[in-house]
């Protein structure tokens, strides 16, 4: 895993921040310490991504947070060329890829693929985390492994 | 299943819609679209306004039960409801709630109607404004992943990769909309064809869906209206009688993130064998199909799930001589769907599978027996109906 000084995209999209009632503060937190966490269940291992109130394998509210390797799977991407918010305008193509993640049982997470926008992803290839540090809040983003 | 079906219990007996316009660009308002379209309907079936007694909606519709009903001077409102969520989705699932709502007698008359003046609010192909973000939309919005477009086409470049599937079978549905819209005059793009070359040379909006695979946005309403059978045998015109209705979703398919348990799939593998089932039918009994197609591409994926072709069969089945009325094996969206007819949120493939079996499509499929509704692939819930004439 690494660290990125130039962003995937713009200033000016969405600013994520945890959610109020504390479920996902941990991933938000681990972000900063350019750490990947995803949701466990302390009960059965069970792993959820995004951050669930309960287990959906045995219901226990009990859950817990669990540092993965940050490698991952490009398990799809698609390029966007329309500017579906203002802040795109001058920032399209850019590649939006799914990364499942072998090990939290292949979890799904969504990122930008870092690099050029115009490169052809193979499906499958493997990818690492690559973390996106802004002003209060750091991206997960990936990029391909050689 | 028999003791719980609707099939041939209750019928559409009435079909109305307003003009379709483009976005932004209706005259009057939403609510008063809504009137129009349900008025248009009541004419249709041949009864009075006010002997409509319920009101059936899908995705969180704007113009509420009461409202309308208040408007209209509805005598008694038996019955009013909503599919949650969805969007589009929901539409034949409004149809069957109407169904199971006429048939428990809850309502003699029920209206199912959807409308839509993207312009008078917001538009569902741009990301809504916002400083900052929580919950799930905060691990997809900052990198950009905003509207259907974008999540749909993630999951069919998926599905494309694993059947080796190329870009004609996404052509052919687009093509074939336009084809048929050039024979409606409701529809939007009537008069405006689109050539191979035109699609081929069309801007990306997000890989693999080219302008021409995504569905427009339109402002408009449409309203149809739902009775017994009883009361269908003295309607004005041919009765589309209901076979089956479903709605639904698979397992964990609305987990987020793009963590749906089942990735690429259009959300109707739990629903299409009990849809069948009801009917009493198989995929080859099916004379005509309408396909929600917010983009041309979950088409595919909804026709291999209700049977109609193995995913290994895409490449095959899915051409554009193949799903053109009248001579293709299976025509699909006969009056231009979503894609070129109307953005009506797909209640105008409602419409259009009750105008073929009446035998009144502009496309008409030579004698039309069944036709097939399948609404809002990927989303949850989505939902079905298959009509037909006895
Ligand atoms: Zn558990």
């Amino acid at each position: 895993m690494s660290s990125e000084t130039k962003y995937c995209l713009p200033e000016g999209l969405p600013l994520p921040r945890a959610q109020r009632d504390g479920l996902d503060k941990e991933f938000w937190d681990a972000t900063r310490r350019h750490e990947l966490v995803v949701q466990r269940c302390k009960s059965c291992n069970a792993f959820q991504w995004g951050p669930e109130q309960i287990c959906h394998k045995c219901y226990s509210a009990d859950l817990g947070w669990h540092r993965v390797s940050g490698r991952g799977r490009l398990y799809s991407w698609t390029r966007t060329w329309n500017p579906v918010h203002p802040a795109l305008r001058d920032a399209c193509p850019y590649i939006v890829v799914v990364v499942e993640l072998p090990d939290a049982d292949n979890v799904r997470m969504v990122g930008n693929l870092v690099g050029d926008p115009h490169q052809q992803p193979r499906f499958d290839a493997e990818v690492e985390a690559v973390f996106e540090d802004h002003t209060a809040h750091t991206l997960v983003q990936w990029r391909i492994v050689n | 299943m028999a003791e719980y079906s609707i099939k041939d219990k209750v019928a559409i007996v009435g079909i109305g819609e307003t003009q379709y316009y483009k976005r932004g660009q209706a005259p009057v308002s939403e609510f008063r679209l809504a009137c129009e379209a349900i008025i248009r309907a009541a004419d249709d079936a041949g009864i009075d306004v006010r002997d409509i007694d319920g009101i059936s909606g899908y995705a969180n519709d704007r113009n509420e039960a009461s409202r309308l009903a208040t408007a209209l001077g509805l005598k008694h409102l038996g019955f009013a409801g909503m599919v949650w969520g969805g969007g589009g989705g929901g539409g034949s699932g409004a149809v069957g709630n109407a169904a199971a709502a006429v048939n428990a007698g809850y309502t003699k008359y029920c209206v199912v109607f959807r409308a839509l003046a993207q312009g008078q609010f917001g538009r569902f192909g741009q990301a809504p404004r916002s400083e900052y973000i929580s919950g799930p939309a905060a691990y997809t919005a900052p990198y950009g992943l905003f509207v259907p477009a974008q999540w749909v086409a993630l999951r069919t470049h998926r599905f494309m990769h694993d059947y080796k599937i190329n870009q004609e079978p996404l052509a052919a549905v687009a093509m074939a909309d336009y084809y048929h819209a050039q024979f409606n005059p409701r529809a939007v793009m009537y008069g405006n064809p689109l050539t191979r070359e035109k699609y081929n040379q069309s801007r990306w909006i997000s890989e693999p869906f080219h302008l021409y695979d995504c569905c427009m946005e339109n402002d408009g309403a449409a309203a149809l209206i739902v009775t017994t059978a009883d009361r269908a045998r003295d309607a004005k015109k041919k009765p589309a009688w209901i076979m089956a209705a479903a709605q639904g979703s698979g397992y964990r398919h609305y987990a987020q993130v793009e963590n749906q348990y089942d990735f690429s799939s259009a959300n109707f593998k739990t629903l299409a064998p009990r849809l069948f089932e009801m009917a009493g039918i198989t995929p080859k009994d099916v004379d005509c199909a309408q396909i929600y197609e917010h983009f041309s591409g979950a088409v595919m994926i909804s026709l291999v799930e209700h049977g109609f072709c193995k995913p290994e069969e895409v490449m095959e089945f899915v051409t554009f001589e193949n799903i053109t009325a009248p001579k293709g094996k299976l025509p699909i969206n006969t009056s231009g769907g979503n894609i070129a007819e109307c953005y009506m949120h797909g209640l105008e493939l409602v419409h259009e599978a009750v105008r073929q079996v009446r035998g009144e499509s502009t496309c008409q499929v030579p004698d039309c027996k069944i036709s097939l509704v399948a609404s809002g692939p990927m989303v949850s819930p989505v939902s079905d109906l298959i009509v037909h004439s006895m």
